[in-house]
C-alpha cells in the first residue's frame, strides 16, 4: 500500500482526541480539541461559545442599573469585581466622584472577592491534580467569605453589590469586626494549604516546569493578571492605573520568575496574603461619611464613549460603553474578559506537553466560561 | 477426610464471607474517613450514622440497569471483571490469620492452607488479575477505555516486579517462602520484619499503593483525567465486581504486608515476659488491628496527596524501585553472609 | 486413585485447549485460551510435586509471556493475512512436506529412544542436602551443575531487553 511505502514498521498516526464540553475538569463547558502524538500534545484547539448568553447585546435593552445585575453574570465566581468595574466606567464617563467611604467599601469587598475567587481557584485546580482535601478546605473558608457577602448584601454568588455612584447601603452593624476575624483565621488555614502542597514533591513534580512562557512571550499573547505576573512581568491594574481605594492603601504585588504553573501558584497565594493586608488596613482607616453619591434617579450619561479597567482576580476586566446621550440604554457595551484574552494562550501553552499536563495549565490559567462566553 | 475436605470448606466459607463484608464496610470507611478529613461527615442517612450505606449501594448495583455496549465481546465483557475479582479472592487461602488453636478438642491452624510456596502464590495470583484489567478495557470495543486499561496493566507489571523484589529480601531475612513460616521467624528473632528491612517496607509500601491503583498512583482511573479508565463501559453488577476487586486488593495487600513485615498475628513484643497480658487478645485480633492500621494508611494516603502523571509514575517505577529493591536485596544477602547466619 | 483423574482431566484440558488455541478465529481468543492452557500445565506441576516449578509457571508464562501477547495482539491489526503464497496447492505441498519432516523426526526419536535408552550423566556437582524442599533443591541444582546456562541465559534476557529499548526509543 502507496501509505506503508515510506513509513517504517514504528511510525504512529496522529490521535485528535476531544476533551469537553462536559468534562469534569475543564472548569465549565470549555471543549478543547487536543492532536496527540502519542502521549505530547502537538496542538489544542479551543472551541467557546457553550455559555454565550448575549449579554453584551442585552444590555442595550436594559437601563443602566439594571446591567449592574447582567455583570454580575459574567465571572460568576468573582461578581463583584465585574460589578465594581462596571459601575466604575459609568462613574468615569459621567464623572461622578464617589464619596470616600464608599470607595473603602468597594475595595473591601473587591479584595473579599478576590480570596473567595483564589480559594475556588486553589481548590479546583489542587483537585484537578489530585489532592481532593484541599478542595473543601478552600470551600469551608469561601463559606466564611460568603457569609459576610450574605450578610452585606443578601446573595451568596450574584451579588449585585455595587450602584453607579456608591454602594446601595451601609455596612451592617457588627459587620467589619467579623471581617477582621475572618482575616484572621484565613491566614491560618492559608499556612495549612501551603503544608499541603507548597513543599510537596508531587505537587511539584506536577506543576515545576509545566506550561512556562516568557514575561515577553506572555505580553505578545495578551495574558493578564496573574498569569502574566507569574512570568515576571509586574503589570498590576492597582498599582498602574489606581481606582476605588488603592492609591490609598499600600500594598505589594507578587511576581514569579519562571512563569510555570509553580510560580503562577505562588503568585495567587501571595496575592491572597496581600488581599488580607489590604482588608485589614481598610477596615482600620474606614473613613465616616456617606456610601452614595448625589446621581440623578434616572441615569444618563452623556453622549461619548469610555473605557476603564479593574483588576479583578482573573486579570484586567474592563468595561468599554459607548452612550449616544438620549436613552437609558447603553449604545454598545463591550466586556473586555480576562479569561478569554488568557484563554488565548491555551495552545501555546500546552504545546510539547503531555496529556495530563494540558488539566494542570487549563486550572492554572485560571478561567471561568461565564467569562469567556458572556 | 473431616481434616482434608470439611474443615478447609469451613475455613473457606468463613474467609470469603468475612472478606466480602469488610470489603463492603472498607468503601463505607473510605468514605467516612475521607470524608472526616475533609471537615465533613459522609454518609449519615442510611442507617445511625450511614452504617447501613454499603447495603443501600449493594441494592442500587444489583438493580441497575445493565448496559452492554453494542459491539462489545460478550463473553469477554463479562469475564474481565470476574477474572479481576476471582485471583484477590482466592489469594486469601495463604494468608495466616492466627496460628493453631484448640477448637472443640481438636488443633485447628487459623489459615486455610500453608503452601510452602505461600508468597510466591500471591505473587502469581496477582498475575493473573492483570488480564481482567486488559481484557476489560479491550472488550468494551472503544479506544479510550482499552488506552487507559493497557495503561493501567503497563503500571501494574511494572510495580508488580518492584514488589516482587521486596519480597525477596523479606524471605533472604526469613528463610522460607511459606506466609505462616515468615510470620514464626520474626517471633524467634522478636523484631519485626519492619524494622529489619524498613527499605523494603517502603519500597512495597509504594508498590501496593500503584498494584492496588491507589492515589497517588490513580492516574489511570482517575475522573478528572483525559483518556477515560477501562471500567467507563461498565455498570451494574460487573462494575460492582471491578469495585470489589480494588478493595479486596487493598485488603489483600495490607494483609500480606502486615505477615510480612509486622508480625502477623503476633502480639506486639511476643518475647517480651511482662508485656504477656497482651496475649488476652486473641492472636487474631491482633492480625485484624494490623491490617485495618495499614488500610487506615491507604486511606489516609488517598486523602492527602496529589497524583503522579503517568510518565512520572513509570519512571519512578522503573528508575528509582527497581534499583533500590535490588540493592536492598544485595545489602541484605551480604549482611546474611557476614553475619554468618 | 485420586491422583489417576486429576490426570487425566488436566491432561485432556491441556490438549482441549492447546487445540482451541489454533482453531479459535479471534486472535484474542486464542490468547486467552493459551493462559488457561498455561494454568492446567501449572496445574500438572503441582501434581508431580514440583510447587515452585507450578507458581512460576504461573508468575513467568501465563502472568508474563503470555500478557506480552495480549498487548501485541491487541495493538496490532492482525486481521489482514500474510501476502505470500495465495496459491492453494504450493500451501498444500509445503506444508504436507514439512508435517511429514516432523512426523520422521519424532519417529526417529522415540526409534531411538526404545533401542537405545540414555543413561543418566553422572552428577558433576554435589547433590543437595535430603532434607532440602522443592525450592532448595532447584536452587542447589541451578548454582552447581546448570550455572553456566543460567548466567547464559540472563545474558540472553539481557540483550533481549537492551533491544527492545533501543528499537523503541526513536531518538536515541
Amino acid at each position: 500500500m502507496e501509505r506503508d511505502a515510506g513509513r517504517s514498521m514504528f511510525d504512529t498516526d496522529e490521535l485528535v482526541i476531544n476533551m469537553g464540553p462536559q468534562h469534569p475538569a475543564t472548569h465549565g463547558v470549555l471543549r478543547v480539541v487536543l492532536k496527540l502524538d502519542g502521549e505530547k500534545v502537538v496542538d489544542a484547539d479551543v472551541v467557546i461559545g457553550y455559555l454565550h448568553r448575549g449579554v453584551e447585546k442585552l444590555t442595550e435593552n436594559r437601563d443602566w442599573t439594571q446591567i449592574v445585575l447582567l455583570t454580575d453574570r459574567l465571572d460568576y465566581v468573582a461578581s463583584a469585581a465585574a460589578n465594581l468595574a462596571y459601575v466604575e466606567t459609568v462613574e468615569k464617563l459621567m464623572s461622578i466622584e464617589v464619596p470616600r467611604r464608599a470607595r473603602y467599601v468597594r475595595t473591601i469587598l473587591a479584595e473579599l472577592q478576590r480570596l473567595a475567587s483564589h480559594l475556588v481557584w486553589l481548590g479546583s485546580h489542587a483537585m484537578d491534580i489530585g489532592a481532593i482535601t484541599v478542595f473543601l478546605y478552600c470551600l469551608r473558608e469561601r463559606e466564611l467569605i460568603l457569609d459576610l457577602f450574605e450578610e452585606y448584601c443578601g446573595a451568596r454568588l450574584t451579588y449585585n453589590s455595587m450602584r453607579i455612584g456608591g454602594l446601595p447601603q451601609d455596612v451592617p452593624s457588627g459587620w467589619l469586626p467579623k471581617v477582621l476575624r475572618f482575616c484572621d483565621v484565613q491566614e491560618e488555614k492559608l499556612a495549612e494549604y501551603e503544608t499541603l502542597l507548597t513543599h510537596n514533591r508531587i505537587w511539584l513534580q506536577r506543576t515545576r516546569g509545566i506550561g512556562a512562557i516568557t514575561g515577553q512571550a506572555a505580553i505578545a499573547v495578551g495574558l493578564c493578571g496573574p498569569s502574566l505576573r507569574g512570568s515576571g512581568v509586574p503589570r498590576d491594574v492597582r498599582k498602574d492605573e489606581p481606582y476605588a481605594a488603592y492609591d490609598e492603601i499600600p500594598f505589594d504585588i507578587a511576581v514569579g520568575a519562571n512563569g510555570d504553573t509553580y510560580d503562577r501558584y505562588l503568585v495567587r497565594l501571595e496575592e491572597m496574603r496581600q488581599s488580607m493586608r489590604i482588608v485589614r488596613q481598610a477596615v482600620e482607616g474606614l473613613p465616616e461619611g456617606p456610601v452614595m453619591a448625589k446621581v440623578p434617579r434616572l441615569i444618563k450619561p452623556p453622549a461619548g464613549e469610555t473605557y476603564h479597567a479593574n483588576e479583578s482576580p482573573k486579570g484586567e476586566i474592563g468595561f468599554f460603553i459607548a452612550s449616544d446621550g438620549r436613552s437609558t440604554s447603553p449604545y454598545r457595551l463591550r466586556v473586555r474578559p480576562p479569561s478569554f484574552c488568557n484563554l488565548q494562550a491555551l495552545p501555546q501553552l500546552v504545546r510539547g506537553h503531555l496529556v495530563a499536563d494540558v488539566i494542570a495549565i487549563i486550572g492554572t490559567i485560571d478561567i471561568v466560561l461565564g467569562e469567556v462566553d458572556r | 477426610m473431616i481434616d482434608l475436605i470439611v474443615l478447609p470448606l469451613i475455613k473457606i466459607v468463613f474467609v470469603l464471607t468475612g472478606v466480602l463484608i469488610t470489603v463492603m464496610y472498607l468503601v463505607l470507611l473510605e468514605r467516612k474517613v475521607q470524608a472526616w478529613v475533609q471537615a465533613r461527615l459522609g454518609p449519615m442517612r442510611v442507617g445511625p450514622h450511614g452504617v447501613l450505606q454499603p447495603i443501600a449501594d449493594v441494592v442500587k448495583l444489583f438493580v441497575k440497569e445493565d448496559v452492554t455496549p453494542v459491539r462489545a465481546e460478550k463473553w469477554v465483557f463479562t469475564l474481565a471483571p470476574i477474572i479481576v475479582l476471582v485471583p484477590s479472592l482466592i489469594a486469601f487461602a495463604v494468608i495466616p490469620f492466627g496460628p493453631e488453636v484448640n477448637l472443640f478438642g481438636r488443633p485447628v491452624p487459623l489459615y486455610i492452607t500453608d503452601l510452602n510456596v505461600g508468597l510466591l502464590y500471591i505473587v502469581s495470583v496477582a498475575a493473573i488479575g492483570v488480564y481482567g484489567i486488559i481484557l476489560g478495557g479491550w472488550s468494551s470495543n472503544s479506544k479510550y477505555p482499552l488506552l487507559g486499561s493497557l495503561r493501567s496493566s503497563a503500571q501494574l507489571i511494572s510495580y508488580e516486579l518492584a514488589v516482587t523484589l521486596t519480597f525477596v529480601s523479606v524471605i533472604l531475612a526469613a528463610g522460607s517462602l511459606s506466609m505462616v513460616q515468615i510470620v514464626e521467624a520474626q517471633h524467634a528473632n522478636g523484631v519485626w520484619f519492619a524494622f529489619v528491612q524498613p527499605v523494603a517496607l517502603f519500597i512495597y509500601g509504594v508498590g501496593a499503593l500503584a498494584e492496588t491503583n491507589r492515589n497517588p498512583f490513580d492516574l489511570p482511573e482517575a475522573e478528572s483525567e483525559l483518556v477515560a479508565g477501562f471500567h467507563t463501559e461498565y455498570s451494574g453488577m460487573r462494575f460492582a465486581l471491578f469495585f470489589l476487586a480494588e478493595y479486596t486488593n487493598m485488603i489483600v495487600v495490607s494483609a500480606v504486608a502486615t505477615t510480612l513485615f509486622f508480625g502477623g498475628w503476633l502480639r506486639p513484643f511476643p518475647n517480651v515476659e511482662w508485656l504477656s497480658f497482651l496475649g488476652l487478645v486473641p492472636a487474631w485480633i491482633w492480625f485484624t488491628l494490623k491490617t485495618f492500621a495499614l488500610l487506615y494508611v491507604f486511606l489516609w494516603i488517598r486523602a492527602t496527596l496529589p497524583r503522579y502523571r503517568y510518565d512520572q509514575l513509570m519512571q519512578l517505577g522503573w528508575k528509582w524501585l527497581i534499583p533500590l529493591a535490588i540493592a536492598n536485596i544485595v545489602v541484605t544477602a551480604a549482611v546474611k553472609v557476614i553475619l554468618g547466619s | 486413585m485420586g491422583e489417576a483423574i486429576a490426570f487425566y482431566t488436566f491432561a485432556a484440558m491441556i490438549l482441549g485447549f492447546g487445540v482451541l488455541v489454533i482453531t479459535a478465529r479471534n486472535t484474542v481468543h486464542s490468547v486467552l485460551f493459551l493462559v488457561a492452557n498455561f494454568l492446567f500445565v501449572a496445574a500438572l506441576y503441582v501434581l508431580l510435586g514440583a510447587q515452585f516449578l507450578a507458581v512460576i509457571q504461573v508468575i513467568v508464562y501465563a502472568g508474563g509471556i503470555v500478557v506480552l501477547y495480549l498487548f501485541v495482539v491487541m495493538l496490532v491489526n492482525l486481521k489482514r493475512p500474510p501476502e505470500a503464497h495465495r496459491d492453494r496447492r504450493r500451501k498444500t505441498g509445503l506444508g504436507l512436506a514439512f508435517s511429514l519432516v516432523i512426523l520422521a523426526e519424532v519417529v526417529a526419536i522415540a526409534v531411538f529412544g526404545i533401542v537405545q535408552p540414555a543413561q543418566l550423566a553422572a552428577p558433576k556437582a554435589p547433590l543437595p542436602p535430603e532434607a532440602a524442599n522443592n525450592i532448595e533443591q532447584v536452587g542447589w541444582m541451578l548454582y552447581t551443575q546448570y550455572l553456566v546456562p543460567f548466567e547464559v541465559a540472563s545474558m540472553l534476557l539481557l540483550v533481549a531487553m537492551v533491544g527492545a529499548i533501543v528499537l523503541a526509543r526513536r531518538e536515541l
